[in-house]
C-alpha cells in the first residue's frame, strides 16, 4: 500500500469532480441551498397561509335558532364569520368544504340562559381540515365566552362572589434551557437531514467514479498503470467521502445562518399574535459543542455510506444503471432516520447497534445537552466497525474482474 | 520481450455454463519485432492481450513479460507495458496535459521527469497546440494522439496494441500504423491484435492465427501462405480457421 499513489488518484478524482456539474450540484450547491430554502420558502408560506387561513371569513350555519334570536345575531355581528341560510344537506356542505362549521341550539337555548337550564350545543366540523378547525375555533371561543358571561349574571343575580367561577388559577412556565427545547426540536430533524445529506453527497461521486468511469472507457486505462487495485479504491473512496462529508458540513453551516435569518426575518413581519408567541416561546437554539459531536459520530456513518454507495454503483456498466441501484438505498436509510425522529424512542444497549437510527437516537441527545458517554462509544465503535466492513467489501468488488470488467 | 506459456481463461456465465476464452495459448514475442494477433471478434485477442497487460488474471498459464511473470508481479509487468486498446479513453474533464501528467505520476515519476517527458512527447507527436484543452472537446485523431502520449509517458519496453484503429478514419488509423512502426524501430517488443488483413500484412514481422481461443497457426506472412498454398491472406485465414471448425 503506497501512500502516495492513494494522494494522486485521490486528488485527481478531486479535480475531475470539482468540474463535473453534476457532482457540484449535489456536493455543494443542494446542501448549500436546502436549508435556506427549507427555512425562509416553507417557514414563509406556512406562516402565509395561515394567517391568511386565519384572516378569512368562515360560512357557518345555525341550526335551531328560531327561538334564541338574540344568541344568533350576536353570532352574526362576529368577525370573520359569515352565517348561512339553513340547507338540508348541511352534512354534504361540510364535508364538500361549502360550510366550514355547523352549530346546533337546542330549542330553547336563549331561554334556557336565564336559569342555566339551556343544554347541549353541538358543533359540527370537518376534523383535521385547517379552514373548519379555524371555524371551530371562532364558535367554540364565542360559546366559551357567553358561558362565561351567563355564569357571572347568574353569580350576580344571586349575590354569590365572582371567585366561585375560578377558584384557582393555572399558569405553565418553561425551566429546561432553551438549548434542551431546541435539541428536542430541532435534534430530530437535524439527523435526519444530515443522513440523506451524507448520503446524496456520495452518491453522485460514487456513480460518477465507477460506473462513470466503466461507461466512458476510464476505468480500464486507470488499471493498465501500475498502481493496486487497492490503491486505486482507496484513492476513489477518499473522493467519496469528501463529498459525503462536504455536504453534510455545508449543510450544517447553512442551516445554522439560515436559521438564524429565518428567526429575523419572520419575527419581523409576523403578524402581532404570531410575535407575541414567539416573544413567549425561545428562538431554539442549540448547544454549540453538540454540533461538534454530531459532526464527529457522522464520519463513520459517512465512511459507511460512502462505501456501501461505492460497492453498489461498482457493480453497474452505466451511469444509469448505477442510479437505478443507488435510489432504492435511499428508502432503506430514510427509515431508521425517519423512526429516530419519532418521539418517545430513546436510546437502549440494542438500539444503539442499528446503524443511522443510533446516530438520529444519540445527536437528538447530544443536541440537548445530553452526554451518555457509555452510548456515544458502542455508538462510535460499532458505526465504525460497520464502516471498516462496507469499506472491505468495496475493496473486495473492485478487485474482483467479473465486476469491474462487466459487460 | 513477451513470453505466453499455455495462457487459459475460462469465464463463467450463468447461461452458457463455462466459456473458454482463451485456450491454453502459447507465443513468443521478440524485441524489436511486431507480433500481430489476427482474429474475428470473440476469438479471445481482447482477453489474451488483458492477461499481458494483467488486467484479467488467467485461469490457467502464465506469460512472462518485460521480464516479470504476470501472475506473480502484475505491477512491475504494468509499470513495463503501455497498453493501447480502442476501449481504453482519456479523462474528458481533464486537459491533454493533465492526463499525461497523471498517468506520469501513477507510473511513480517525479514532476521534473514528468514535465520534461511531456515536452518531448508533445514535439514528437505533435500535441503542443492542444495540450492544454479537455479531452471531451477533441476530435478522434487528438485523442488518439493523447492516448498515445498516455501510454508512453514512462517509455515502456512493451507495446500492447488491441485493435487500435477500430472506427478510426484512414488517416488517424495510417498515423497509428507508423507510431506502431516507430515503436518496433526503437527495439519495443510489440503485440498489436486486428482482425484486418491488410494491417498485418503492413505491419507484422509474425502472425498468430487465434479462433476460439485457440492459436491455430503461427508464423510470418510468407511463410503462412506457403504453408496453406494461398496468396491471399484473408483465404488462409478462413482456411485455419475452417479447418478447425471442420474437426470440431
Amino acid at each position: 500500500m503506497n501512500w502516495r499513489n492513494i494522494v494522486t488518484v485521490y486528488l485527481k478524482e478531486l479535480k475531475d469532480s470539482l468540474r463535473d456539474r453534476r457532482t457540484l450540484i449535489s456536493m455543494i450547491v443542494v446542501p448549500t441551498l436546502i436549508m435556506p430554502g427549507l427555512f425562509l420558502g416553507v417557514g414563509k408560506i406556512a406562516t402565509g397561509v395561515v394567517s391568511k387561513v386565519k384572516d378569512a371569513t368562515a360560512q357557518i350555519m345555525v341550526l335551531g335558532g328560531e327561538d334564541s334570536p338574540g344568541v344568533v345575531e350576536q353570532l352574526r355581528q362576529l368577525e370573520k364569520v359569515e352565517l348561512v341560510p339553513e340547507v338540508q344537506d348541511w352534512k354534504q356542505q361540510v364535508s364538500d368544504k361549502k360550510i366550514r362549521a355547523v352549530v346546533e341550539l337546542p330549542p330553547g337555548f336563549e331561554a334556557g340562559l336565564r336559569d342555566g337550564s339551556a343544554g347541549e350545543v353541538k358543533f359540527y366540523h370537518y376534523e383535521g381540515e385547517l379552514k373548519s378547525r379555524v371555524a371551530l375555533g371562532h364558535l367554540e371561543d364565542f360559546f366559551r365566552e357567553l358561558r362565561e358571561r351567563t355564569v357571572t349574571r347568574l353569580l350576580q343575580e344571586r349575590d354569590l362572589p365572582q371567585r366561585l367561577v375560578n377558584p384557582f388559577s393555572t399558569t405553565r412556565q418553561n425551566v429546561a434551557p432553551p438549548e434542551k427545547v431546541g435539541g428536542n426540536l430541532l435534534g430530530g430533524l437535524v439527523p435526519y437531514i444530515i443522513v440523506i445529506l451524507c448520503l446524496t453527497g456520495a452518491m453522485y461521486p460514487a456513480m460518477d467514479l465507477t460506473a462513470g468511469e466503466k461507461e466512458r472507457g476510464t476505468m480500464e486505462t486507470l488499471l493498465c498503470s501500475p498502481v493496486g487495485r487497492g490503491e486505486i479504491v482507496l484513492g476513489k473512496f477518499l473522493m467519496v467521502l469528501t463529498g459525503s462529508l462536504a455536504a453534510m458540513v455545508l449543510a450544517l453551516v447553512s442551516m445554522g445562518v439560515s436559521a438564524f435569518a429565518a428567526g429575523m426575518l419572520l419575527m419581523g413581519n409576523a403578524k402581532p399574535a404570531a410575535a407575541s408567541a414567539a416573544a413567549t416561546m425561545p428562538l431554539p437554539t442549540i448547544d454549540p459543542l453538540g454540533l461538534v459531536g454530531v459532526l464527529a459520530m457522522v464520519v463513520p456513518v459517512a465512511v459507511f455510506f460512502s462505501a456501501l454507495v461505492f460497492t453498489l454503483a461498482l457493480f453497474a456498466k452505466s451511469y444509469k444503471e448505477a442510479q437505478s441501484y443507488v435510489t432504492p438505498l435511499m428508502f432503506v436509510v430514510i427509515m431508521p432516520a425517519i423512526v429516530g425522529m419519532l418521539p418517545g424512542i430513546d436510546l437502549n444497549p440494542r438500539l444503539a447497534l442499528v446503524p443511522i437510527l443510533n446516530l438520529s437516537l444519540v445527536c437528538k441527545e447530544m443536541l440537548s445537552g445530553v452526554w451518555n458517554w457509555h452510548y456515544i462509544a458502542l455508538i462510535f465503535g460499532s458505526s465504525s466497525l460497520y464502516a471498516a466492513i462496507a469499506l472491505l467489501l468495496a475493496v473486495k468488488m473492485f478487485k474482483r474482474e467479473d465486476v469491474i470488467f462487466r459487460s | 520481450m513477451i513470453a505466453a506459456q499455455h495462457l487459459t481463461k475460462i469465464f463463467k456465465d450463468k447461461k452458457r455454463g463455462e466459456i473458454r476464452a482463451v485456450d491454453d495459448v502459447s507465443f513468443r514475442a521478440e524485441p524489436g519485432r511486431i507480433y500481430g494477433l489476427l482474429g474475428a471478434n470473440g476469438a479471445g485477442k481482447t482477453t489474451t492481450l488483458r492477461m499481458l497487460a494483467t488486467l484479467l488474471q488467467p485461469s490457467s498459464g502464465t506469460a512472462v513479460v518485460g521480464g516479470f511473470d504476470v501472475v506473480t508481479h502484475a505491477e512491475k509487468v504494468r509499470a513495463r507495458v503501455g497498453f493501447l486498446a480502442a476501449s481504453t479513453a482519456l479523462y474528458g474533464r481533464l486537459t491533454a496535459r493533465e492526463m499525461i501528467e497523471y498517468f506520469g505520476r501513477l507510473n511513480g515519476m517525479s514532476d521534473a521527469a514528468i514535465r520534461t517527458r511531456i515536452q518531448e512527447l508533445a514535439t514528437e507527436l505533435d500535441l503542443h497546440e492542444f495540450l492544454d484543452r479537455r479531452c471531451d472537446k477533441f476530435s478522434t485523431g487528438m485523442k488518439q494522439k493523447t492516448s498515445i502520449a498516455r501510454t508512453l509517458v514512462h517509455d515502456p519496453e512493451v507495446m500492447i496494441f488491441d485493435e487500435p484503429t477500430l472506427g478510426l478514419d484512414v488517416m488517424t488509423a495510417r498515423s497509428i500504423v507508423r507510431f506502431v512502426r516507430q515503436c518496433r524501430d526503437r527495439g519495443k517488443t510489440v503485440i498489436y491484435s486486428t482482425h484486418i488483413m491488410s494491417e498485418v500484412e503492413k505491419l507484422c514481422d509474425t502472425v498468430g492465427i487465434i479462433h476460439g481461443g485457440r492459436l491455430l497457426a503461427e508464423g510470418t506472412v510468407a511463410d503462412l501462405r506457403a504453408r496453406y498454398g494461398e496468396q491471399d491472406l484473408e483465404e488462409v485465414f478462413v482456411k485455419v480457421a475452417g479447418i478447425e471448425e471442420a474437426n470440431a
